[in-house]
């Protein structure tokens, strides 16, 4: 028998039935029909499938759905403030399949930086590090993006870093 | 002289229409069409691939998988149905017993969940009797093998060999000469979403939502293969995630969905490629090799200039990338000479990747100017506007426009190239060894011959249809902005509307030839429309046109240029490069999007990036095999790999191209960077890398 779980998922709650097989990102996709995460290698490799889940980045790809049930996952669908149109302003994106991606680590960048997280690329341990570029390129380059939007992608980041702070 | 619009919207920077789709992640891509009214529950198909490179498949048994609860079907060789023409060999899927490059599609797995099809397709038992693959033989690619021979034409059409005046002469004579052998590995275009069609078969009519750079390609060459009826076959494609050029030509995987489609009526079926099967059946650019031979006086004057290209192509189809075509553009020299040969290997099939031909076939030739000016003492952006030609050198035809010499000079310009210092390996700055490096770009200005479109008054708005693709490109929003300038209405009352066959025949997104041509076209229609309709069109009034030919394409050669620079840093003790700048100066025509054709030029130029530092697919000659096959180990580019990108652009008015006076964005980015890279690396470590990438242990050397 396939086992029970529940999830909320940008803010709506899911109850279903799934193959313990199935990871987190095949659940999302396949079985609710929440398509904002994408699969670009399904191996942890691309970044495509990144959601906040419990509020930390992850690699849906790399989660077996069983191992989360009662988890609260947020997509880019469910992530409203200054990113999404950042994102659009400095056009940080071309054909839009990793973007859902760069999205939600964006969100999560932003908050393990006010959290005062480290990156290896922080010179100063004691202080917490400015998000400038090559802070923002460090720490999204879990995400990768064929378009080789990058720069638009920083520009987007700093932007919304610097909304959230005003 | 064609009319040129006055611009009004073109021009502007507007926003991405799909922009907030696309950041929520809402806009439907090929794999995650939802399932239609009517149809069955969605069922998904795995494939199982060859594990050797050349046989013939002599025991295939299904029956594990088949007793698997929820699979519906296997199909194989013995079970799929007979398709109507297999003449190209690529996209004869499930058809006989051969083999003939490691990965292709023997049997594919359709049941009621991915889990159990995968499950499925690992339970399915193949044995080859496999042709020794003789390492020597089969799938390496050398310029000395014995078995090259020469293609009847390259890619898009053009002359294999061509020549003018006497090269070897040129050789004999001129007092100073170089020639030197370079390379570029086999590459994989990797776009971000893995190649995917969602296929539904009603039992007259197919419906393929595909991921592709042209429906109307898809549509053709499925009622080809199946033998069905073009009203049969409807295509859509709203989005792709991304292609490159190995969605612009169907490959196996599509004819796999529309067979499996086929074989269970009514249910919506899902396939979408791994990353790892992309590797076989996505095509890929051939690696090249290529002897060049330069001719010159003291002064830098070229007298001759020559290449000659190596490359690979499979022994199922053959694809002849056109690496020494640009050649025959670039440079002034009386005496000339290009040639192409190709190896047939047992490897997957070659195909489009980013600026076939002017991608690879840029990099020896703006190496090789590199090392003449070193022999000469001449500095590399003088060299090149020494030999910069009045007319087409190898045509004699004038130019609609040319600025390459105004590109190198404003980027040295902005790069603060003056006052560079010549010598190698001379500047360490904290460890690392820096250096400066610049080439040049060039791509064709290309109208393709056929595309439709229609302009139609709908409420207060005008709507354009034409079946074209927006792969990331910006279409959905620049080619509204053409719209209304050619109807000379507000841009925010112009809807276009693309990417499905029940939309007029459009032609590929490739070849940077999406605004150019389809903006033809919709400008034609729009002039056809006011000149029925007047300026106070009624609901419903529609007028089409298709894209008119351009006689001035006859007297001139049509091409963008520009030059890139580059700054490399090499760590003194590890070989670590990195590139700290890279700024490119493009004169490409008017630009219609400044927003959309920069992201389109940085695009390309990190592709370039990745091209000068990190990608290489490593095809094993004994197995067939590429072993870095995903994106852990055949590395692009990531973010923290670009640093300080630059795309800039001239203002250039070119009147003879089309009434946009677009000359296309998407390609020319990745053209000249890997150069301008390599020469950076020179620059600063003194060591000349002539084979792509430029990874740590060569210059470490
Ligand atoms: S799809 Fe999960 S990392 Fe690529
Ligand atoms: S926008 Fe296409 S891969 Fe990032």
């Amino acid at each position: 028998m396939d086992p029970e779980l529940t999830l909320t998922v940008d803010g709506a709650t899911h109850t279903t039935t799934c193959d313990t097989r199935t990871s987190l990102l095949d659940l999302l996709r396949r079985r609710l029909g929440i398509t904002s995460p994408k699969k670009g290698c399904d191996h942890g490799q691309c970044g495509a499938c990144t959601v906040l889940v419990d509020g930390r980045r992850v690699l849906s790809c790399l989660t077996l759905a069983v191992t989360r049930d009662g988890a609260e996952v947020v997509t880019a669908a469910g992530i409203d403030g200054p990113l999404p149109q950042a994102f659009q302003e400095a056009d940080g994106f071309q054909c839009g399949y990793c973007t859902p991606g760069q999205v939600c680590s964006a969100a999560g960048v932003l908050d393990e930086h006010a959290r005062g997280w480290p990156s290896v690329v922080t010179a100063d341990l004691t202080d917490t590090p400015a998000l400038d570029d090559a802070e923002i390129a460090e720490r999204m380059s879990g995400n990768l993006c064929r378009c080789g939007a990058y720069k638009g992608i920083r520009e987007a980041v700093r932007t919304a870093a610097g909304a959230a702070t005003r | 002289m064609t009319d040129v619009l006055e611009p009004r919207a073109i021009g502007r920077d507007l926003l991405r229409r799909d922009g907030g789709l696309k950041v929520r992640g809402t806009a439907v891509y090929a794999d995650e069409t939802p399932v239609p009214e009517g149809a069955g529950p969605p069922a998904y198909c795995r494939v199982v691939t060859s594990t050797v490179a050349r046989g013939r498949i002599v025991d295939l048994d299904t029956t594990a998988a088949e007793a698997l609860d929820g699979v519906q079907r296997v199909l194989t060789h013995a079970t799929a149905e007979h398709l109507a023409s297999t003449e190209d060999r690529e996209l004869a899927v499930l058809q006989d017993a051969e083999v003939g490059f490691r990965g292709q599609i023997v049997a594919a797995v359709l049941a009621d969940s991915d889990e159990i099809a995968r499950e499925a397709a690992g339970l399915v038992e193949v044995r080859y009797a496999a042709e020794a693959t003789n390492a020597e033989l089969r799938a390496e690619l050398r310029a000395d093998r014995t078995d090259l021979y020469t293609p009847e034409k390259v890619n898009a059409g053009h002359e294999t060999d061509t020549a003018t005046g006497n090269m070897d002469d040129a050789l004999a004579l001129a007092p100073v000469t170089l020639e030197r052998t370079y390379r570029t590995p086999m590459q994989h275009n990797n776009p971000m979403e893995p190649h995917a069609t969602s296929a539904l078969w009603t039992g007259t009519h197919l419906t393929l939502w595909d991921s592709t750079q042209s429906v109307h390609r898809v549509r053709d060459t499925v009622v080809q293969v199946f033998g069905l009826a073009p009203e049969q076959v409807r295509v859509v494609c709203p989005y792709v995630g991304g292609g490159f050029g190995s969605k612009g030509t169907p490959h196996a995987n599509v004819v796999t969905a529309a067979l499996a489609a086929r074989a269970l009526p009514g249910r919506l079926v899902r396939f979408a490629l791994t990353r790892q099967e992309m590797f076989a059946l996505a095509g890929h650019r051939t690696p090249t090799i290529q002897r060049l031979q330069l001719a010159a006086e003291r002064d830098g004057t070229l007298r001759g200039i020559a290449i000659d290209v190596v490359e690979q192509t499979s022994k199922v189809k053959e694809f002849a990338e056109q690496t020494g075509v640009p050649t025959r553009t670039m440079y002034a020299a009386p005496n000339r000479r290009t040639t192409h040969r190709l190896a047939a290997l047992d490897v997957p099939v070659p195909s489009w990747m980013r600026a076939p031909g002017e991608c690879p076939g840029m990099f020896g030739p703006e190496v090789a100017l590199d090392e003449l000016a070193v022999e000469l003492g001449i500095d590399p952006v003088e060299l090149r506007i020494r030999n910069e030609p009045e007319v087409d050198p190898e045509t004699g035809r004038p130019f609609s426009s040319r600025n390459l010499v105004a590109c190198l000079r404003a980027g040295a310009e902005r790069f603060g190239w003056a006052d560079r210092d010549p010598e190698p390996g001379t500047r360490r700055v904290d460890g690392w060894w820096v250096g400066t490096g610049v080439a040049a770009s060039v791509y064709p200005t290309i109208r393709m011959t056929k595309s439709t479109a229609t302009v139609r008054r709908e409420g207060d708005r005008y709507v354009g249809r034409i079946g074209a693709a927006d792969l990331g490109t910006g279409a959905y929003t620049v080619l509204p902005q053409i719209l209304a300038d050619a109807l000379g209405v507000d841009e925010a009352r112009v809807d276009v509307l693309l990417g499905d066959t029940d939309l007029p025949e459009a032609s590929v997104a490739g070849g940077s030839s999406g605004t150019t041509t389809w903006g033809s076209a919709l400008v034609e229609a729009a002039r056809e429309f006011r000149d029925e309709f007047g300026d106070d069109p009624r609901e419903g009034d529609e007028a089409a046109a298709d894209v008119p030919p351009n006689p001035a394409e006859q007297e001139y050669v049509m091409s963008a240029f520009g030059a890139q620079f580059a700054e490399v840093r090499v760590h003194a003790d590890t070989g670590e490069v990195r590139v700290p700048r890279l700024y490119g100066v493009f004169a490409c025509g008017r630009i219609v999007n400044p927003r959309t054709a920069r992201s389109q030029l940085l695009g390309g130029m990190t592709m370039g990036l990745g091209m000068a530092l990190h990608e290489q697919s490593l095809l094993d000659p004994r197995t067939g095999a590429v072993v870095n096959h995903d994106l852990a180990e055949y590395h692009v580019p990531a973010n923290a790999d670009v640093a300080d990108l630059q795309a800039h652009w001239l203002d250039e008015d070119d009147p003879y191209v089309n009434p946009m006076g677009s000359k296309g964005v998407g390609e020319i980015g990745i053209v000249g960077t890997a150069a301008a890279v390599a020469n950076a690396a020179w620059h600063a470590t003194g060591v000349r890398v002539r084979d792509l990438p430029i990874t740590l242990d060569k210059v470490l050397g």
